[in-house]
């Protein structure tokens, strides 16, 4: 299991589109992810409905956790397309 | 596969070869009233709202395709959403969970899963997201709009030519038969005059009911011949029977355009007699129907389909434009409206009348409507202020006494004081009549001629009330024959008692549309024949072959016989010597 911190960048947070390209590129990690608020709450990372009512917004922190074989792969590469705004703005 | 020949009641006449549409209306109507399914349910519940997932989904990628063509990217993925939401694990496999634990219906689970998101979304700060409870909204629509196309076929449904198989068909059914794709129907239970039978020879459709379990033979697809006059249905015929009956086919249309001269002629014995000819409708669609088969007159408007094709009372407002459109279609024809006849088999939702042991024998008809006065005051206004606008009569059903007839005058005369309070317009010397189909009312047609203008012989719920039969009831069906001795006792009283009177009897029941009843009902001096409007012509070309002398004479005769039976034979007989076919 491997867990990594980041910061939402872009202006909108987890609203459709960005919470879709995370379902997206989760879903092709065969790990479990895991993201969690710093307040507690989580979710399923590869559930839109779960990301979208994190209700996650710019500034925000979030920690994305990964179980399972590519879980290295995974954590980073989900890391790296929060820190990059989701390639949008 | 060689083929099957079954027997039932044939009521309507006229062949067709088609295939057959299985139609099951009472199970469908149970699945509906259900919020809860059993555990054998839960694989076909499944099955279903796992085929709407995949068609929503379908639909929502043409949707996409379209969207980002037109519209662009940015908005496309808007529904993106939707489809991803579909695809969640959060919300998906929820559903599945209702269905298979708390065995919710399907469409009970899809709302539960999608209420349970949508009070996240609406609770959030972030404007942006809780405007996406619209998109879980949208997906349920979506959803549910499947769901029910997913369900069992309704007759609206149907856009081929087609012969309907069924239990039994609702009022509300037959209201939806297009005839474009119905070429026929047969059903399980009914009698000759259940009102199934009745809406069958209105709109010239074929039909045998009373079939009885055999119909259950019959599978999806199935090649029928229907034969509606012999109640012969046969499954998946032979090359050389379909031969057979497609000849018969083609007499039968022959005849009907042979039968065509007779639109535009008088119903006249040879010796001179005259009879008007009238037709039963149930809309007002269906006068003009009538007027184009050579109507003289409408001699029945079943009101009662305007009060079952809604979910709500008609608004007095919405009658009149119904009873208008009648009135103006036959322009100056004479069309008799008969105020509600509900109850019985002809139930109402909206009125929530109790069930009964004996609905027959219970609150129905005028009855009904004398009990509840407002809505009798509504269609009475109604029909008065559609009055100004051609020449309508009014005829009370089910009367039984003289008491009943004074009540319903009363609440007439209220309606025309209303009207004429307000300044509205209406026929003030309006016919008024009553339908003779209590024994008792036949029995004392004397007193009555003196209150109304005119008689109906109502002779479907007269036979059942004389000779004690259930007209619905397959088992004592035979014994439902408006040839009995004491039924046409009863109506030679009503048409003499109308005669000494100085006014009119007509007839709207079955009988006036039977070829073998004529002679008697131009014997006994019937002035009105009100039938469905496929039997106008042949009863036209049949009266215009006697002659009355003949026929008072028969009808002499035939009232001293004692048995139906011996009344037909002789008619058949009385036939073959004018040598006349029927």
């Amino acid at each position: 299991m491997l867990t990594k911190n980041a910061t939402i960048r872009n202006q909108e947070g987890f609203h459709a589109r960005p919470a879709q390209k995370f379902v997206e590129l989760a879903s092709k990690f065969t790990a479990h992810i895991t993201v969690k608020k710093l307040d507690g709450a989580e979710t399923d990372g590869k559930s839109i409905l779960g990301l979208m009512t994190l209700e996650l917004s710019k500034g925000s922190t979030i920690s994305i956790q990964a179980d399972g074989v590519d879980e290295e792969k995974a954590v980073d590469s989900l890391i790296q397309l929060v820190e990059n705004k989701f390639g949008e703005e | 596969m060689s083929e099957l020949r079954l027997q039932g009641i044939g009521v309507s006449r006229g062949t067709r070869i088609g295939k057959a549409f299985i139609y099951l209306t009472a199970e469908k109507e149970e699945v509906q009233a259900e919020e809860t399914i059993t555990e054998a349910e839960v694989a076909d519940v499944l099955a279903r709202v796992d085929q709407a997932k995949q068609q929503s989904f379908d639909e929502l990628e043409n949707i996409i395709r379209t969207v980002k063509k037109t519209v662009g990217e940015n908005e496309a993925s808007i529904i993106q959403a939707q489809q991803a939401f579909l695809n969640d694990p959060a919300f998906f496999p929820e559903i599945i969970k209702n269905i298979r634990v708390k065995k919710f219906t399907a469409e009970k689970s899809v709302k539960q899963v999608v209420a349970q998101f949508v009070n996240i979304f609406l609770a959030m700060k972030d404007e942006y997201l809780r405007e996406r409870a619209t998109d879980l909204q949208d997906l349920e629509r979506r959803l549910l709009k499947h769901l029910n196309n997913n369900r069992a076929p309704e007759l609206t449904d149907i856009r081929e030519e087609v012969i309907l198989v069924a239990k039994d068909l609702t009022p509300s059914d037959t209201v939806q038969i297009n005839k474009e794709y119905i070429q026929a129907f047969i059903t399980q239970i009914g009698g000759k005059q259940s009102h199934t039978a009745i809406l069958a020879r209105t709109m010239e459709i074929p039909a045998i009911v009373g079939m009885g379990k055999q119909v259950q033979i019959i599978n999806q697809g199935d090649v029928l011949i229907i034969d509606g006059l012999s109640g012969i249905c046969i499954v998946n015929p032979d090359k050389k029977t379909l031969e057979g009956y497609r000849k018969q086919i083609a007499k039968e249309q022959e005849e009907q355009a042979n039968l065509a001269e007779y639109i535009t002629k008088q119903a006249r014995t040879i010796d001179g007699y005259l009879v008007e000819i009238a037709t039963n409708i149930g809309n007002p669609e269906e006068a003009e129907l009538a007027l184009a088969k050579g109507a003289e007159a409408i001699g029945l408007y079943r009101t009662e389909f305007l009060f079952m094709e809604n979910n709500h009372l008609p608004t007095e407002e919405e009658q009149y434009r119904a009873y208008r459109k009648a009135a103006e279609t036959m322009s100056g024809k004479a069309v008799i409206i008969r105020t509600l006849d509900i109850g019985g088999d002809k139930e109402l939702d909206y009125l929530s009348i109790p069930r009964e042991l004996n609905p027959f024998l219970g609150y129905r008809a005028i009855r009904l409507t004398l009990d509840r006065r407002e809505l009798f005051l509504t269609q009475l206004r109604a029909i008065l202020r559609a009055s100004s606008y051609g020449k309508i009569k009014i005829m009370f059903p089910m009367i039984s006494n003289l008491q009943e007839l004074s009540k319903a005058k009363e609440v007439l005369a209220e309606a025309k004081q209303q009207l004429s309070d307000e300044g509205i317009e209406y026929a003030k010397d309006i016919e008024i009549g009553i339908m003779i189909e209590v024994p008792s009312a036949a029995l004392i047609a004397d007193r009555f001629a003196k209150e109304v203008d005119f008689f109906s012989i109502g002779t479907n719920d007269l036979v059942q009330y004389t000779l004690a039969v259930d007209r619905m009831n397959e088992k004592v069906a035979y014994l439902y024959d408006y040839f009995h001795p004491a039924v046409l006792q009863l109506i030679k009283m009503t048409i003499e008692a109308s005669k000494r009177a100085g006014k009119w009897s007509g007839m709207c029941g079955g009988m006036a549309g039977d070829p073998l009843a004529v002679p008697v009902l131009i014997g006994l001096g019937l002035d009105e024949w009100s039938m469905d409007a496929g039997s106008m012509l042949k009863i036209k070309q049949l009266i215009t072959k006697l002659s009355k002398k003949d026929c008072e004479e028969l009808t002499a005769e035939l009232l001293q016989l004692g048995t139906a039976e011996e009344i037909k034979s002789r008619i058949r007989q009385f036939y073959k010597e004018n040598k006349i076919k029927t």
